[in-house]
């Protein structure tokens, strides 16, 4: 259990309706674990309102992909482009990726079992430089073959919009490898579960994006 | 070693030579101050590691107020060439210059002015606003400074090193293309857009948490200050539109820089794409700017008429409306594209409807002060200022909402002098008004109104004789952008009143400062003791000026829209607090400093193509981000008796 003062007031729903409680003094709340959500609801929040932002530049990029599919400029199209089987792999792989960070998310809140919530982060840690691999190896034998972003402008709108979810998918992995290290120094306290709970948002996050580009960009392209 | 950058990209021409040594004296002359008085220590630790959102504000304001005088020269430099290049005399800037100071006016002026001194005023107004003691990530609060700081800078060293874009303020492709803008300006342009752009997301996230989770107790949303509400519904624009903004520009970067294909003439390239993307940023970004300065003219109009602010609930509409229209009307900025009678029209009518909201806050205003008790200040007559000069420039806008008649008048000085006419009278104005309505909550002091005053009168009169010839000329056809004209068009009449009008507007630039200087020198004569120097009516004025590093000792509980004013009336009288509580603050930190200046080194070693230098600024951010992110001491107390000690001190 971790006691912690806030800083500033938590406001119920009512706001006015409530009494004010000793005329405006600070109010203390001891925050278990459990709650952390509550006392932690800022940062989570907060969190939440830059995945709706990263979510408009998705958008942006699927509007521009959509724009650009098919001027191929006499290149090969998506149809010709993509192994279906290997995205599928690919897929799959980032999928269960997402299912392991569950379980990370589990023994944090309800668990506190460290040495899981370690060994869970590990495996979703390998599953996403799986997925990375794979998509590197995607994208350099179409550069080899001769359709790198220059080919054409469908092509460009294809690495850009992949290539920006693999930026992300980076990003997570070293957020993860840094927060593998915090939980290992740390242990299990509301900081680490705070930000493993940011963490697991945006695992989740990527993976709903990756699904629209499964469908988007290769299912779509397929027919 | 060093890239594309030799010396060769030090400058030759005289002017931006006679510039560079300027600002170059004007760094020495500030670091030399900075010895004499040995106030290095002091301006690291109360000033640039600060996280306190009154500092991080008046920070905002000072690169604003520098950028303004960049910008403000880069306009009278335009206006004196428009003036005198005509026929056989070519005037004194090269073309390639002036491209690339009408692309840099357009870009400080929105990027590197409004937007830090909107930043600027919401630091400063909203978190005593709503009587919190911070807002919700003080940390990225200063991050978000130094982003906003480290992209005008890259602006200013473009000055120096290499030049700047000269596509635009919006650098439409395939003009911005690597095949037209072969030079580092363009790169100059993205980068600095998109780390000051991540400044201003990071920003807009921050607020809208700390609106939304830290309105003291009884502040319901429909009890709210206006300025409150309408900073909460620009902060939503900015997450919904500024992640547009980095994509597109990310988009025209990798064209540029890997040969990609977005918005190039060929290989299936597609320009319009460019246009349609950054507008759909751009005329909501025109409202992020807007609504906060909505905000300030209805606080300040309710203040100094001495009433209630006339029909509230309809100005909170109103203002939910233009947030949501403002995002359905930017196909308005080329109706000219060819995208058929049934868009422009839809795009012509929803532009058409924004005036009726508009309309309603006009008419707020008018009403709120429809028998009240009007005492005429500084901040009173930017605001009179505003609804004469907005309301024109809105029906303007009306105007050329009407596709046919945009036709007419696209890309002509028609179109230069409306939104001018928006911004200046809008923008400019109402922030003008916000920064002397607040200045003595900050400083302490209230600023010098006689030359306030003389400064409002240079502005206005100088608005109109500089931009009403601009509609003029834009009936008569002349395009936007010309460095040269030929004499039988007969336009240079109208250029020169227009320059004279700059003259004038310059003069108002000089009262200001003057304002500022003696202000400063008279501070002791203008005292505000009370706290409360206008007779306000919300919570910011309860506190004392400056307030102190918590802003208020207990956390206010509100009862109604106007707390202060009623607590003045007796109504709901303050209790006289007999203990106080420990309060938890958070600690100085200068990582949002660090953070920025590798942004700087990162956009710097980008445009010019220093491999290493990119290398070393990702890793830098990197690298920073994770010590940061293990750094647990980030609080400090101020213990009860230390709160005691500052208050009966203070009181």
């Amino acid at each position: 259990m971790t006691t912690k003062t806030l800083i500033y007031p938590v406001r119920d729903r009512e706001g006015s309706q409530r009494e004010p409680i000793s005329n405006g003094t600070l109010h203390h709340q001891e925050i278990s674990r459990e709650e952390s959500y509550h006392a932690d609801n800022k940062a989570i929040f907060g969190f939440w309102a830059y995945i709706m932002s990263d979510c408009l530049l998705f958008a942006s990029l699927f509007a521009t992909y959509a724009v650009l599919q098919n001027n191929t400029y006499g290149g090969p199209s998506a149809g010709e482009l993509f192994s279906m089987p290997f995205v599928l792999v690919e897929t799959l792989i980032l999928l269960t990726s997402s299912f392991t960070f569950g379980l990370v998310t589990m023994y944090a809140h309800h668990h506190n079992s460290k040495s899981k919530v370690l060994a869970w982060l590990f495996v979703t840690f390998l599953l996403g430089v799986a997925f990375l691999a794979m998509e590197v190896t995607e994208f350099a034998k179409l550069a080899e073959e001769g359709n790198s972003w220059q080919r054409s402008g469908f092509l460009s709108a294809f690495f850009t919009l992949v290539g920006t979810h693999g930026l992300h998918v980076t990003a997570g992995l070293l957020w993860m490898g840094s927060l593998i290290a915090q939980v290992m120094r740390y242990g299990l306290d509301s900081v680490t579960v705070r930000k493993l709970s940011c963490l697991g948002l945006f695992w989740h996050f990527l993976d709903i994006v990756w699904i629209f580009i499964f469908t988007v960009v290769y299912l779509m392209g397929a027919i | 070693m060093f890239g594309k950058l030799t010396f060769d990209a030090l400058p030759s021409d005289p002017i931006i030579i006679g510039a560079s040594i300027f600002m170059l004296l004007v760094g020495l002359l500030i670091v030399g101050l900075l010895f004499r008085f040995k106030r290095f220590t002091w301006l690291w630790k109360e000033w640039l590691t600060s996280v306190d959102h009154k500092k991080i504000g008046v920070i905002y304001l000072i690169l604003a107020f520098v950028m303004l005088l960049r910008g403000f020269t880069d306009a009278a430099m335009m206006r004196t060439q428009q003036a005198i290049s005509v026929g056989d005399a070519t005037g004194f800037l090269p073309p390639d210059h002036y491209d690339q100071i009408f692309t840099a006016h357009g870009v400080i002026m929105i990027f590197f002015v409004a937007m830090p001194l909107m930043f600027g005023l919401i630091n400063l107004a909203v978190p005593l606003q709503i009587g919190a003691r911070d807002v919700a990530f003080p940390f990225l609060n200063s991050l978000s400074l130094w982003l906003t700081v480290a992209g005008a800078m890259l602006v200013n060293v473009s000055l120096t090193v290499g030049d700047f874009a000269a596509a635009g303020w919006l650098a439409y492709p395939p003009l911005s293309g690597i095949e037209y803008s072969p030079g580092v300006g363009m790169d100059y342009y993205i980068w600095a857009l998109q780390i000051a752009g991540v400044g201003s997301l990071i920003s807009g996230i921050n607020f809208f948490i700390t609106i939304l989770t830290m309105r003291c107790p009884g502040m319901t949303f429909m009890r709210m200050p206006v300025f409150v509400w309408t900073v909460f519904s620009s902060m939503a624009l900015v997450i919904i539109s500024f992640p547009i903004l980095t994509a597109t520009l990310g988009m025209l970067s990798v064209d540029r820089l890997f040969g990609m294909h977005f918005f190039t003439s060929d290989f299936g390239g597609n320009p319009m794409m460019y246009i349609n993307l950054i507008w759909a940023w751009g005329h909501p970004e025109v409202y992020i700017l807007m609504l906060p300065a909505f905000g300030i003219f209805s606080e300040v109009v309710s203040t100094f008429s001495r009433k209630r602010l006339f029909g509230y609930t309809t100005m909170i509409w109103a203002t939910v409306a233009i947030t949501f229209l403002s995002f359905v009307v930017w196909l308005h900025h080329f109706f000219t594209m060819g995208s058929g009678a049934k868009v422009n029209a839809f795009f012509g009518i929803m532009t058409m409807i924004i005036a009726i909201p508009t309309g309603v806050k006009i008419f707020n205003w008018l009403f709120t002060m429809f028998r009240g008790r009007i005492t005429f200040t500084s901040p009173m007559l930017w605001t009179l200022g505003f609804i004469f000069t907005f309301t024109l420039g809105g029906m303007t806008g009306v105007l050329l909402a009407v596709p046919g008649i945009d036709f007419q008048l696209h890309n002509s000085l028609f179109l230069i002098a409306h939104f001018h006419n928006t911004i200046i009278g809008g923008v400019v104005f109402g922030y003008f008004a916000g920064l002397t309505y607040w200045f003595p909550k900050i400083f302490g002091f209230t600023l010098n109104e006689k030359l306030g005053k003389l400064a409002f009168w240079h502005w206005i009169v100088g608005f109109f004789v500089a931009f009403t010839p601009l509609y003029i000329l834009g009936l008569m056809g002349m395009t936007r952008r010309l460095s040269h004209i030929d004499a039988s068009t007969g336009w240079q009449p109208l250029l020169i009143v227009a320059g004279i009008g700059v003259l004038i507007i310059a003069g108002g630039v000089v009262l200001q400062i003057a304002q500022f200087i003696v202000s400063i020198k008279e501070r002791r004569k203008n005292l505000d003791t009370t706290g409360d120097p206008w007779d306000g009516r919300t919570l910011e004025w309860s506190t004392s000026s400056p307030p102190p590093s918590y802003n208020f000792a207990t956390i206010p509980t509100v009862h109604g829209r106007y707390p202060f004013w009623d607590m003045k009336q007796g109504v709901g009288a303050k209790k006289e607090k007999t203990h106080y509580e420990d309060i938890h603050m958070p600690k100085n930190t200068g990582m949002g400093l660090y953070i920025a200046l590798a942004s700087f080194l990162f956009g710097f070693g980008v445009v010019w193509h220093i491999v290493w230098l990119v290398a070393l600024g990702a890793f830098g951010i990197i690298a920073l981000i994770i010590v940061r992110s293990f750094n647990r001491d980030t609080e400090y107390v101020i213990p009860a008796t230390e709160v005691e000690m500052l208050e009966s001190a203070r009181t």
